[in-house]
């Protein structure tokens, strides 16, 4: 009796989760491994490779000084460090040393849209690179620190504990006037 | 001279008769293919002078609008690294990672499908931005042009996944776009096994290039960045991927320092289309006031409409169907006595939201939080009859 109910229970389960309509193929595994660039906080994702702020210099001056400037400082595009401790200030400044929570976002940014005109071109060791010389420029990491799958995910972004969750709705009363100048 | 007289006096030896050109009714345009608007139509988009125009947006003239849908061909747009020239014929769409069976669709295999069709809005999250400044923008398209409402058709994204078979861990989502930055946002699975839709049809056609062809996200109610254009891989993951465009951008910066994360929904927002800044009445007497409501939360259930400067108001007609988290029309019949004075809407949604003043926004995020502004906007109407920002 008791088989007899886990034998059912299994069918139901299976007819459960059958796809409805059957439509698509499975992707191969090169598929998977050429269309999966994801970067996930924890590390998951991360390529082989790796680099120093040294070797980031000289991708950074190549690369990305044109539009973010000497030194990471802002050119025709934003800087990239500067602005710790203004984000409750009325003129915050937000940049990856300021501002973003995660190193690996710098990596994952890097290697999937920069540099502008041409996403792509650069190796994965010459993002890593890249992306320690800009955490090294905000003071996150020392000169030597060298940045792989291993020890980009362990790196304490300054901001990482200042995001906090939607509250709205946070407005929605009828209140009296139109706005003040 | 001479050769000019002479030529006129050739021509008019080819005609025995020459005819009266008023009495002729001449033979409009043949037939063609595919339709453009009249010559004598100009409205735009507002397309910024800007060094990267492939990362930049343009917004949709909501000042010349009528109805509830924006056409294709003005519908806002906002691209990261320029619109990507893609043949269906080779785009596939990839759902792997925390599923039971990953797939690979080609265009024609999604849309064996069963399809629905669905009225909805997209707005970028920065729409209104300008409206935290004292003055705001000085019309429509500049202040609220970030934003569109089309009919989309395509599949459920709760089918798709639902043939992948969702593993228990899959918490998330990231949608990655096949332009060349490969575009990508996180989304909770709540929401895409809800009202997601994968949509390849816009208002009646394909896609338009600039909004995704041949596939993209619309994600109702939520901000614009989400609806991921040129959709070609959805991979499902246990944590967010904190993409720049969900770290860095489409946070919003409170008064403390701290900053809001995942402020996905779009609160409620409407806006007087006509009378409208840069436009002017022609004149006292009878105007209808039309303008547009909408939000990311439902339905519009009310606008009011005050046109003495928030002294009173009057509750507007709306255009039905209304739609949830879709444009929603507003008209009210009004007669101008000629004098200065100022008019502006105020929504409230199927929750009981109302939209709320700029003060009241600052009052509860500051003044550095960018995104998600959706107060009221005040139109000042001179006495000739020239709108302006009030």
């Amino acid at each position: 009796m008791r088989n007899w109910l886990t034998l059912l229970f299994a069918c139901g389960l299976a007819v459960a989760q059958s796809p409805k309509y059957g439509i698509g193929r499975p992707p191969t595994a090169d598929e998977v491994k050429r269309g999966d660039i994801t970067v996930l906080p924890d590390g998951t994702g991360l390529p082989e490779g790796g680099g120093t702020p040294a070797e980031g210099k000289l991708v950074y001056e190549r690369r990305c000084q044109r539009c973010h400037g000497a030194g990471a400082k802002g050119g025709d595009e934003v800087a990239l460090v500067g602005g710790q401790g203004t984000l409750n200030t009325p003129k915050p400044v937000k940049t990856v040393g300021s501002y973003w929570p995660h190193a690996t976002t710098v990596f994952d940014y890097t290697r999937r849209a920069m540099p502008f005109k041409e996403p792509g071109i650069l190796t994965n060791d010459q993002v890593y690179a890249v992306t320690a010389y800009i955490l090294h420029l905000n003071g996150i990491i020392a000169e030597a620190d060298r940045m792989d799958a291993t020890t980009l995910p362990k790196v304490k972004m300054p901001n990482r504990d200042g995001f906090v969750k939607d509250t709205r709705p946070d407005t929605g009363k009828k209140t009296r006037g139109l706005r003040t100048h | 001279m001479k050769l000019g007289a002479s030529l006129g006096a050739a021509l008019t030896g080819c005609q025995t008769k020459p005819p009266v050109e008023e009495e002729v009714n001449r033979l409009g345009k043949p037939i063609r293919g595919y339709g453009e608007r009249s010559p004598y139509e100009t409205s735009q988009r507002l397309v910024p002078e800007i060094r990267t125009p492939e990362a930049a947006s343009t917004r949709t003239p909501l000042q010349d609008s009528c109805g509830i849908i924006t056409p294709s061909s003005l519908h806002f747009e906002r691209h990261h690294s320029g619109v990507p020239n893609i043949n269906p014929a080779e785009h596939r769409l990839m759902i792997h990672g925390l599923v039971d069976r990953p797939l690979v669709l080609t265009m024609p295999e999604i849309k064996r499908l069963p399809s629905v069709s669905r009225i909805h809005f997209v707005e970028c999250a920065g729409n209104g931005r300008s409206e935290w400044s004292p003055k705001g923008a000085t019309d429509a398209r500049q202040s609220h042009g970030l934003a569109s409402c089309s009919e989309w058709t395509g599949v459920r994204l709760s089918l798709l996944l639902a043939e992948a078979g969702v593993k228990k861990e899959a918490k998330w989502l990231i949608a990655e776009g096949d332009d060349p930055c490969k575009m990508q946002r996180s989304i909770p699975i709540t929401k895409a096994l809800d009202d997601i839709l994968v949509a390849y049809g816009q208002n009646g056609e394909a896609l338009r290039p600039e909004q995704g062809y041949p596939l993209r996200l619309v994600v109702p109610g939520w901000e614009g960045n989400i609806n991921v254009k040129w959709l070609h891989r959805i991979n499902l993951v246990d944590q967010a991927a904190m993409t720049k465009d969900e770290t860095s951008k489409y946070t919003e910066l409170l008064a403390d320092g701290t900053a809001r994360i995942f402020t996905f929904e779009m609160d409620a927002k409407s806006i007087v289309t006509y009378p409208s800044g840069g436009q002017k009445l022609d004149g006292k007497g009878f105007h209808e006031i039309t303008g547009l409501a909408w939000s990311g939360r439902g339905r519009i259930e009310r606008v009011e409409v005050s046109t003495d400067g928030g002294k009173t108001w009057t509750t507007a007609q709306l255009q039905e169907p209304r739609h949830s988290k879709a444009f929603t029309r507003f008209r009210l019949p009004w007669t101008w006595d000629g004098a200065e004075t100022q008019i502006v809407s105020r929504c409230t949604d199927e929750t009981g939201y109302t939209q709320p003043t700029r003060d009241d926004l600052i009052a509860v995020r500051g003044k550095n939080s960018d995104y998600h502004n959706n107060a009221i906007k005040p139109w000042l109407i001179a006495a000739d009859g020239s709108v302006t920002n009030a």
